[in-house]
């Protein structure tokens, strides 16, 4: 059984987009160790709602992980100091009795806040709408190993499948730039035969949806992959490069 | 045109640019070398590469390459910073893994630009420049203008210019760490394992060129009548 905590929590609070945002500080006492943040957030929330006040907006959904909706920027680190963990993955035992938490909204020009900690990460779905799937038929299940794919290929391509696109990268990018999110998806596609027909326009149109929402150009700084919840690699980043170049020297 | 208007192109422009400002490094080191075994083999290039049609066209060429290279990094660390957005973070770490070099790559290069301007001073401007006007027929004095170890001595001999020599080609150090593997991985070349194999590659040539460029200034800063 963990041990009850008491901490000071520091959070962004802002009534819109076009509104002024400032900190907000608030007293938990007792929360136990195995509450998740998320759960803490719903103990503070309920109790500013039996006290009359708005509770404090958050993106969530599936609370395991896998769903890419929760963010928070918590300690400097998006998603929280746990590593390959997403903010409802992580759990209040990280912290210690009399800590102060600072919880803010992702920060990037291509997300802009929606009100508190929700950002707005349409541009994500947008970049997604340009390129990322394959559109060729490809028939019914075909049968297993009727196409050849490598073992470590395969790994490879579902490393990269299994970015959520929760923005973390862009959160963590000194640049803001995306190109951990839009390399995955280029990646998982790139690398499988069913991908390849399409492989040239999709980076391409993928980059220039990018380039055209206002997210940074990558310096290669690593500070995406050091904060991905999926531990996204960046030679992905490179492959994406790859892509692209190779697409638009074929032009 | 992708390479103008794209930003996976300016990073290219940024790549192949770097790079080839590496190679010169590694050649223009390589030269210095000679000054510390033969004043007069240092003499001889500095003849050979005086005011000749091609090193006045490779130095143009040069010219281009650090202002390209320079123009393009303003460029992209103000898209960069616009990207970011107005409301920066309340709290901030570094994460692990990430290296200092790669996230200060614009102040490193201002100290790199600063440092040539100083080295252009010291040098270039007594010797290509000076042999260049006095070809035009300008009233200067161009009887040192190929003896450049006449400049290392009198450069050196000053401990100031010793210890901002130094600052430069440490900022250069960092610059170049980041800037190499950071170039190939931008151009697509480089996967899981390339990528270290490009880190370590680039960590030893930026090692040995920077070394190589140091060790000319102590020698010089030491022993002021080294190569005689």
């Amino acid at each position: 059984m963990d041990k009850n905590i008491s901490f000071t929590l520091k959070v962004w609070r802002q009534r819109g987009p076009k509104e002024k945002g400032a900190f907000a500080t608030y007293q938990m006492k007792d929360i136990p160790g195995d509450t998740s943040f998320l759960e803490m957030l719903d103990i503070l929330n309920e109790s500013l709602v039996n006290k009359g006040e708005e509770p404090i907006v958050f993106d969530h959904d599936c609370r395991e992980g896998i769903c890419g909706m929760c963010s928070l920027y918590v300690n400097g680190h998006p998603h929280g100091p746990a590593t390959g963990a997403t903010t409802c993955q992580l759990y209040m035992r990280r912290f210690k009795d009399g800590d102060t938490i600072t919880v803010e909204p992702w920060r990037s020009a291509a997300f802009p806040v929606i009100r508190d900690l929700m950002v707005d990460r349409t541009a994500f779905d947008k970049i997604q709408q340009a390129g990322g799937y394959v559109s060729i038929n490809t028939g019914g299940m075909p049968d297993a190993n009727a196409i050849p794919i490598g073992k470590d290929v395969a790994e490879e391509a579902m490393d990269a499948a299994a970015c959520v696109g929760c923005g973390a990268c862009v959160a963590a990018c000194k640049n803001g730039s995306a190109m951990l999110f839009v390399s995955a998806k280029v990646s998982q596609f790139a690398l499988l035969p069913q991908g390849k027909a399409e492989a040239a326009k999709r980076a391409k149109s993928m980059v220039a949806k990018m380039d055209e929402l206002g997210f940074g150009n990558c310096t290669n700084t690593r500070a995406c992959e050091a904060e991905c919840p999926k531990c996204i690699s960046i030679s992905n980043i490179a492959r994406l490069n790859r892509e692209f170049i190779k697409a638009k020297l074929k032009d | 045109m992708w390479l103008f208007n794209s930003s996976v192109g300016k990073k290219v422009i940024m790549s192949v640019s770097g790079i080839a400002l590496v190679l010169f490094l590694l050649f223009h080191m390589s030269m210095n070398l000679v000054a510390i075994f033969s004043a007069e083999g240092y003499n001889m290039i500095c003849e050979f590469l005086g005011a000749n049609w091609y090193a006045l066209i490779a130095t143009a060429g040069l010219a281009a390459l650090v202002v390209v290279h320079f123009v393009y990094a303003i460029i992209l660390t103000l898209q960069n910073k616009k990207a970011r957005g107005g409301q920066g973070y309340a709290y901030t770490v570094k994460p692990k893994n990430v290296e200092w070099a790669s996230q200060n790559m614009f102040v490193l290069g201002v100290i790199v630009i600063l440092g040539m301007a100083l080295h252009l001073f010291n040098f270039w401007a007594n010797m290509q420049l000076v042999e260049v006007l006095h070809m035009l027929g300008a009233n200067v004095d161009a009887s040192l203008a190929a003896d450049g170890v006449h400049y290392i001595k009198e450069t050196f001999a000053c401990p100031v210019y010793v210890a901002l020599y130094v600052i430069w080609l440490v900022a250069l150090w960092f610059h170049l760490t980041h800037g190499f593997w950071s170039a190939l991985q931008t151009l697509g070349w480089a996967n899981q394992i390339w990528f270290n194999r490009w880190r370590v590659i680039g960590n030893v040539l930026v090692t040995i060129i920077i070394l190589g460029f140091l060790a000319v200034v102590a020698v010089y800063a030491v022993c002021p009548c080294a190569g005689c």
